[in-house]
C-alpha cells in the first residue's frame, strides 16, 4: 500500500516534469523599471525548432518607407497591455498607452546560407502567421522600446552565438560583418548595436525635452496594404483589433509613399526616403535643428529643406560641395555627399549606417537630377 | 555673381574639388581597450546627477561615440596632459563625446582623434568646460573633425583654460548659444581658432588664437533658429594665423582666407578691443557679409539679415598685418594701393550695407562700422560693386558705439573648481 502510494507520487512528478520540458507560450511580459538581462524577460519573441515567433497578442507591421540600416531586415512588432488602444494622430508617433512593448528585431540573410559573419541582402522574409523560419537567416538584435510611467526607454539586445535569446548591451556593442552585394561585391563594415543613449539619439526627436519617442508609428508611415493581413489597410487591421483610438480612417490619414514603388512620384518617394532617414533629427526639434536643415515630409521645399543652402557644421561633410542641394547637379550636393560616404565623420545618418545604400542614393540622386533651378 | 570677392580663394578651391567622390573607410579595426569603453560609457548611462565620475591618468582608446543625457553630471581626469580619450580607431559615431544634459561640467582631460567633434554638447544649461584638450595629432588636414570643443544650443557656458589643436573647421566652437565666456585657452593649428556663431552675448577674452587659417570668428549664418549680436572679444591675443585653410569647401569657414586675424561676419554689435592682433597676413581684422562667402541668396530664408551692424573697435594694438593676403583680388589691391611691398591696411570692410537702412545715403550711427584705435585705417574694399572703387575711409569710422555689458553667468559656474 505504501508502496503503491510513493509509486503513484513518482509518476506525478514525472508527468510534472515532463509538462515542465514542453515549453510554455510565452506571453508579453511588460517591466515597469529596471533593464531586464534577457529579451526573453519581455516575453515578446521566442526562438524554438529554426522558428522566430510572435507571442499571443504581439502584432506585426512594417511600415512604408522605413530606415536603411545597413541593409538588415527588420521585424517589427508591438505589444498592447490588454485593453488599451494606442491614440491616433495624423503628424507624430501615435501616443501609446503605458505597458506598451515595440520590438524591432535586425537580422540578416547569410550570404553562404550559414553563419560565417557574411551577410547579404534581397527579398523580404517575415512572419507568418506569427512566425518566420530562421534557416538561412541571423538574428543580429532586438531593440525594445518600452512605455513606463515616465516615459519610453529604449534597450539594445544582442543575439547570442547559438540564436536562442538576446543579451541586454547597454553599452552597446560593434559587430564586424561583411556585406555581399546581390551582384557578388564584399565589403567589410562594422554593424553598430546602439547604446542606450544612441538609441535617443533617433528617437529623442524633441531634444529639448529627451523624451524617448517611437518613429515608426506614425500614420504615415503604417498607412499602407498590410504585409500580413490580405487585403486590408494596415491602419485598418490595427483599428480592427481595437488598438486605435481617434482613427479617422486610412483615406483621410497621411500617407508616405514606398521609396521603391517606381509608379509613385520621384518627389513623393524622394521625400519619404529623406523622411524615414533623416527628419527624426532633421526637424526644427530634433537634435539636428542645429543645422538649419528640416527634412520632415511637410516641410515645404526651399533653403530649410536643403535648396542651395549653405551647411552649418558640417565640416568635412561637405566633401567640397557648396550647398546641400543644388538642382540639376547630385554630384555638387552635399546631402547626395553625405548619404554615399561610410566616413563615421562626415556620413549621414550619423548613427546606424555603415555601408552605402546604392538603391537609396540612386533615387535621391535621380530626384536631384531632375530637379530644375539653380544657386546664384 | 557680385559679391563673392573677397573670399575668392574659396571659389578657387571649390573648382579643385568639385565632383570629389568620397572616399571608403577602412575595414574594422576594433578598440585597443574595449573593456574601459564599456565600463566608460555604463557609468556614463548609469550616472546620477551629482555624480562625479573620474577617469584615471592613462590613455584610453575607443571605436565608437561616448554619451551622456544625464543632467548634473561631472567628468573629471587627471590632466589634460595626464588623462587622454583617444579615438584613433573609431568606426562609429559623429564625436568623440556627445552631452545633451544640463549641468555639466567637463575638465582635466583630453579628447584626441576622432573621426567627427570630438567634444559636443547639443543643448543644455549651465555648462563648464575647464582644461580640456581637444587635439588632431600629427599634422593639420582635412580629414581631422569639424569641431574641437563644441556646445551647440546652449545657455550659459563657460569655457576656460582650454586648449584646441588641428580642426578642420574651428577649434572652439560655439553655436546658437546665449550667454557664453570663452578665456584663458589656446587655439591653434585650427581653420578657425575660436568661433562664436548665431549667439547671444558672448564674451572672448585672455585667449591666444594663433597657427589658425582665422584667429577668432564672430559668425552668423542663415537658416538658424536664432540669429547672434553682442560679443565681445577683449585683451586677447591674435598672432600669425596664416597657416593654410584646410577646411573643404563648402564648409562654413573654408571661405576665410589664411592670414585673418578677427573675422566678423553678417553679426551684429560686436565689440573688439584692447586685444594684440598682429602678423595676421591678410588683415588682422575683417568685417564682413555672408554675400562675401559664397553664399547663395536662393538658400537664405527672407528673415536672415546678411549685413554686419554696429561693430565697435577700439584701443586694440594691431601690427605687422595685411602684408600677403591669402586672395588675388585683395593681392591685386594691396599692389596697386600700397606698393608691392606695401600692407592693406589693418581693417578691411568688404562695403555691404543694408540700403533699407540708410539715411540720407548713410547708416545711422548705431548700425555703423565705428573705428576709435589710434592709427588703424579701415579699406573698404567694394565688395558690392566687384572692387571697382576700393578706398581708405577711415574718417567715416571714427565713430564710437555705446559699449556692452560684461555677459554675466551664474556664480556657480565661476566658483574656482
Amino acid at each position: 500500500m505504501r508502496a503503491a502510494k510513493l509509486r503513484i507520487a513518482a509518476i506525478i512528478a514525472a508527468a510534472a516534469a515532463l509538462a515542465a520540458c514542453s515549453r510554455p507560450a510565452p506571453t508579453p511580459t511588460f517591466h515597469a523599471e529596471g533593464f531586464p538581462e534577457h529579451l526573453s524577460d519581455w516575453g515578446v519573441i521566442s526562438v524554438h525548432d529554426g522558428e522566430l515567433a510572435l507571442s499571443k497578442g504581439v502584432v506585426p507591421y512594417d511600415i512604408a518607407t522605413p530606415l536603411f540600416s545597413d541593409y538588415a531586415l527588420k521585424l517589427r512588432a508591438v505589444a498592447l497591455p490588454e485593453g488599451r488602444k494606442a491614440v491616433y494622430n495624423a503628424s507624430e508617433a501615435f501616443d501609446f498607452p503605458v505597458g506598451t512593448i515595440i520590438a524591432k528585431t535586425f537580422f540578416y540573410p547569410e550570404a553562404d546560407g550559414t553563419w560565417d559573419g557574411k551577410v547579404t541582402y534581397g527579398a523580404d522574409h517575415t512572419v507568418k502567421n506569427g512566425a518566420m523560419s530562421l534557416k538561412g537567416y541571423h538574428l543580429v538584435e532586438t531593440r525594445i522600446l518600452a512605455r513606463r510611467k515616465n516615459g519610453w526607454v529604449g534597450l539594445p539586445y544582442v543575439w547570442n552565438a547559438d540564436q536562442t535569446d538576446a543579451v541586454l548591451k547597454r553599452a552597446g556593442e560593434i559587430i564586424p560583418m561583411t556585406m555581399r552585394r546581390p551582384d557578388g561585391r564584399e565589403e567589410k563594415f562594422n554593424y553598430l548595436v546602439p547604446n542606450a543613449n544612441q538609441c535617443k539619439g533617433c528617437h529623442a526627436t524633441t531634444l529639448k525635452t529627451r523624451e524617448l519617442r517611437p518613429i515608426g508609428p506614425k500614420a504615415r508611415h503604417l498607412n499602407k496594404m498590410s504585409t500580413f493581413v490580405a487585403g486590408k489597410n494596415q491602419l485598418d487591421v490595427w483599428d480592427e483589433k481595437g488598438m486605435l483610438a481617434g482613427y479617422p480612417g486610412a483615406d483621410k490619414a497621411p500617407k508616405n509613399a514606398d521609396w521603391t514603388d517606381a509608379s509613385a512620384p520621384l518627389d513623393a518617394r524622394a521625400r519619404a526616403y529623406l523622411d524615414a532617414n533623416c527628419s527624426h533629427c532633421h526637424s526644427p526639434t530634433g537634435p539636428a535643428d542645429t543645422s538649419g536643415l528640416d527634412l520632415r515630409p511637410m516641410a515645404e521645399f526651399g533653403p530649410r529643406t536643403g535648396l542651395c543652402k549653405s551647411p552649418i557644421a558640417a565640416g568635412a561633410g561637405t566633401g567640397g560641395r557648396p550647398f546641400d542641394i543644388v538642382p540639376g547637379e547630385p554630384d555638387r550636393s552635399i546631402l547626395l555627399y553625405r548619404m554615399e560616404i561610410d566616413d563615421p565623420g562626415a556620413m549621414m545618418p550619423e548613427l546606424g549606417r555603415a555601408v552605402e545604400h546604392e538603391e537609396g542614393v540612386a533615387l535621391i540622386r535621380q530626384w536631384i537630377k531632375e530637379m530644375k533651378g539653380s544657386c546664384s | 555673381m557680385t559679391g563673392k570677392i573677397l573670399l575668392i580663394a574659396a571659389s578657387a578651391l571649390a573648382l579643385l574639388s568639385c565632383g570629389q567622390k568620397p572616399e571608403k573607410a577602412e575595414g574594422p579595426s576594433p578598440a585597443a581597450d574595449s573593456s574601459y569603453q564599456d565600463r566608460l560609457q555604463t557609468q556614463l548611462l548609469d550616472a546620477k546627477p551629482g555624480d562625479v565620475i573620474t577617469i584615471p591618468a592613462g590613455t584610453y582608446s575607443f571605436d565608437r561615440s561616448l554619451s551622456l543625457d544625464i543632467d548634473g553630471v561631472t567628468i573629471k581626469g587627471a590632466g589634460m596632459d595626464k588623462t587622454v580619450l583617444s579615438f584613433k580607431g573609431q568606426v562609429a559615431g559623429a564625436e568623440g563625446l556627445l552631452v545633451t544634459a544640463n549641468n555639466f561640467t567637463i575638465e582635466d582631460l583630453a579628447i584626441e582623434d576622432t573621426k567627427g567633434d570630438a567634444l559636443k554638447i547639443n543643448e543644455g544649461e549651465n555648462i563648464i568646460i575647464r582644461r580640456v584638450r581637444a587635439e588632431w595629432t600629427g599634422e593639420p588636414k582635412t580629414s581631422n573633425g569639424a569641431y574641437g570643443l563644441y556646445p551647440v544650443r546652449t545657455t550659459n557656458v563657460l569655457i576656460d583654460g582650454c586648449v584646441a589643436i588641428g580642426a578642420s573647421d574651428a577649434g572652439i566652437y560655439v553655436g546658437q548659444s546665449k550667454n557664453v565666456i570663452v578665456r584663458n585657452s589656446r587655439a591653434e593649428k585650427n581653420v578657425a581658432g575660436i568661433e562664436i556663431e548665431n549667439t547671444y552675448d558672448a564674451d572672448v577674452h585672455d585667449n591666444v588664437a594663433t597657427g589658425n587659417t582665422g584667429g577668432i570668428l564672430v559668425f552668423n549664418m542663415p537658416n538658424l533658429a536664432q540669429p547672434g549680436a553682442r560679443t565681445r572679444v577683449f585683451h586677447n591675443k591674435i598672432v600669425d594665423n596664416n597657416h593654410k585653410n584646410f577646411g573643404l569647401p563648402g564648409s562654413a569657414v573654408s571661405s576665410v582666407p589664411a592670414g585673418s586675424g578677427v573675422v566678423v561676419n553678417s553679426n551684429d554689435q560686436v565689440e573688439i578691443f584692447d586685444n594684440d592682433i598682429s602678423g595676421n597676413k591678410t588683415a588682422n581684422i575683417i568685417v564682413a557679409s555672408v554675400y562675401s562667402s559664397g553664399l547663395s541668396r536662393e538658400g537664405m530664408t527672407s528673415a536672415f539679415d546678411p549685413y554686419p551692424e554696429g561693430v565697435y573697435i577700439y584701443g586694440n594694438r594691431l601690427s605687422d598685418g595685411g602684408k600677403n593676403p591669402d586672395n588675388l583680388k585683395l593681392q591685386a589691391l594691396r599692389v596697386a594701393m600700397f606698393g608691392p611691398t606695401g600692407a592693406l591696411p589693418d581693417i578691411l570692410w568688404d562695403g555691404y550695407v543694408n540700403p533699407d537702412k540708410l539715411q540720407n545715403g548713410a547708416l545711422p550711427d548705431d548700425l555703423k562700422l565705428c573705428v576709435q584705435n589710434d592709427g588703424a585705417e579701415v579699406l573698404d574694399i567694394d565688395a558690392p560693386d566687384d572692387y571697382k572703387n576700393p578706398k581708405i575711409d577711415t574718417a567715416a569710422h571714427a565713430c564710437a558705439l555705446k559699449k556692452l555689458p560684461p555677459v554675466e553667468l551664474p556664480a556657480n559656474l565661476l566658483k574656482a573648481g
